[in-house]
């Protein structure tokens, strides 16, 4: 398309202004983690990494980070195994109740949280409890699996689309058993793909709070809970901002992950 | 190992069998915990509580619906949230387009890949941090009232407006990616055609390029619509005294868990009527 000298001017500009309002909050996240004052004025009166070992030393913040970490790990093979499974039965077999399937793997994060929330915390609540299993990490790691489901089922599910049954049928004609076609050739062909669902479903699940709100017992911190119960608090701001800097320093990581993992596979992975 | 070729040759020859294994687990785990959950939840909606002892009251009845469309605190909060996130959608519309304009067809092809995951990079940092973010900017002397400062103006605070604006900026990735990617895919040979028969730059975008890309745009305002319909933490945060649906069915949980559920069906059907009338446009099959 012909664009005239103007108009590529004016939306190079335009671009950039986007990547300029994209970044500058980021940005001010890692600063304002270097602002030696506890109120968040603009601008900060100098620079110090002070609060960086404040931080660190909180046991509230470094608690709740690792009840983060338990509750992705705890959700994560449950997501990936029951994602993967459906990803096969809905790409490899044709039946009845196939589309609503995919349908209902969607609902739980199609469905605002505070639904999938409410509904989780009164089942558990109505079921679970009179069994002696009360609100707690436990209920954290289900809530979470259910709707981190999706994320490996997606993988998957594009990634056995694009490679076809064929390549089973070779391996089977070449005599191996069902056990031994799936070791030797499918699952090295899915491999990435899973590694790309599963990082996925970590990262949601660390990033969940709706979910995780309804879901945990009154001693169950995760990250963003305790972000968000120490956000209004001017006496917790410095530690605050430090947290928030090092979760947005944190999440380059699957993104350079997930271009070293579509550059090492040959079909790519859709991340 | 006899027994381990017996089991592979049953599963080899019983496809129905091995669809069996398949779907058992996920199932059971979707199917009676989640839809069973939820259906629980929607046939609360019908139940009704004693505002005494705050005893849920297993009676069948269209009282809490009968109230949600009558009482106006109600009838504007869902209004509000309807507006909330159709501005939403809008917003992000507007400045997705020029942005994912430059990154598809303006910038040097050697560039695209990159500036591709430096759209999707925030859309990796934490939700809550990106709120914060916005938080920070918009506090009393902050970001926003300094740069407003020169011109004799204020930011904006915290309020309806600071709601909008932090929603679209958590949900402007969701609308900039389909864009991008319909635009990438957009043929040249079109645009080609369209300029052998005389069109300029404006007329071709209006004929040919707007209306192949509207269904992506589509597809990104199911995301960005739903996504805002939902919220209830960022109203929290940064929204002042605002309130939301989102903000309703919390505050009902504890004491009044039927008017909740509820309330908690109308982003549902709206998010379902949206989805029903994206899905004319043709948007859902590019999801």
């Amino acid at each position: 398309m012909q664009l005239s000298r103007s108009a590529r001017i004016a939306l190079r500009v335009a671009a950039g202004f986007g990547f300029v309002v994209i970044y500058v909050p980021l940005l001010l996240v890692l600063v304002n983690s270097l602002n030696p004052d506890r109120s968040a004025s603009w601008p900060p009166s100098g620079l110090t990494v002070h609060w960086w070992s404040v931080a660190w030393d909180n046991s509230g913040a470094r608690e709740a980070l690792w009840t983060s970490v338990k509750a992705g790990l705890g959700a994560n093979p449950v997501a990936l195994a029951l994602g993967t499974l459906i990803a096969f039965a809905v790409a490899r077999h044709r039946f009845f109740g196939r589309n609503a399937i995919s349908f209902v793997v969607v609902l739980p994060i199609a469905l605002p949280g505070i639904v999938t929330g409410i509904a989780l915390n009164s089942a558990f609540s109505t079921v679970l409890e009179p069994l002696g299993v009360g609100l707690g990490l436990f209920t954290v790691v289900v809530g979470h699996a259910t709707f981190c489901i999706v994320v490996v089922f997606n993988n998957v599910v594009a990634r056995l689309r694009r490679t076809s049954g064929s390549f089973e049928e070779a391996a089977m004609d070449l005599g191996a058993n069902t056990f031994r076609a799936f070791a030797d050739v499918t699952f090295p062909l899915v491999r990435s793909a899973l590694f790309a669902g599963g990082l996925l479903a970590f990262a949601l699940s660390f990033d969940e709070i709706v979910v995780t709100t309804f879901t945990a017992g009154p001693g169950v911190e995760t990250l963003p809970i305790w972000i968000f119960n120490n956000m209004t608090r001017p006496q917790q701001a410095p530690v605050v901002n430090v947290v928030a800097a090092v979760l947005v320093l944190l999440s380059v990581i699957p993104i350079y992950v997930a271009q070293r993992l579509s550059a090492d596979t040959a079909t790519g992975s859709r991340v | 190992m006899a027994l381990i070729t017996r089991t592979a040759g049953a599963l080899h020859r019983r496809p129905r069998l091995r669809l069996t294994l398949l779907l058992t687990a996920p199932l059971l785990w979707l199917a009676v915990l989640y839809l069973g959950s939820l259906s629980v939840l929607f046939v609360s909606a019908f139940w009704t509580t004693n505002s005494f002892t705050s005893e849920v009251v297993k009676v069948w009845s269209t009282d809490n619906f009968h109230e949600l469309f009558t009482v106006p605190v109600f009838r504007q909060v869902i209004l509000r949230s309807i507006g909330v996130a159709l501005a939403v959608t809008v917003l992000c519309a507007v400045i997705a387009f020029p942005l994912a304009f430059y990154t598809a067809r303006v910038a040097k092809p050697r560039w695209r890949p990159l500036l591709v995951v430096a759209i999707l990079t925030p859309l990796w940092a934490s939700y809550l941090v990106k709120v914060y973010a916005w938080r920070l900017i918009l506090s009393e002397g902050g970001l926003a009232d300094w740069m407003l400062k020169p011109f004799g103006l204020s930011g904006p605070g915290y309020g309806l407006p600071a709601t909008v604006l932090t929603l679209t900026y958590l949900w402007l990735p969701y609308m900039i990616l389909p864009i991008h990617t319909a635009l990438e895919q957009l043929p040249a040979n079109l645009l080609d055609a369209s300029a052998d028969l005389g069109a300029r730059g404006w007329r071709t975008f209006r004929s040919v390029v707007l209306p192949m890309v509207l269904p992506s745009v589509a597809a990104g305002s199911v995301f960005t619509f739903s996504l805002s319909l939902g919220d209830y933490i960022t109203v929290q945060i940064v929204g002042g005294k605002t309130q939301l649906i989102g903000n309703l069915v919390y505050s009902n949980i504890e004491l009044n868990l039927p008017m909740a559920a509820a309330l908690g069906t109308v982003p549902v059907v709206v998010i379902v009527l949206y989805l029903l009338a994206m899905r004319r446009t043709g948007a859902l099959s590019s999801l």
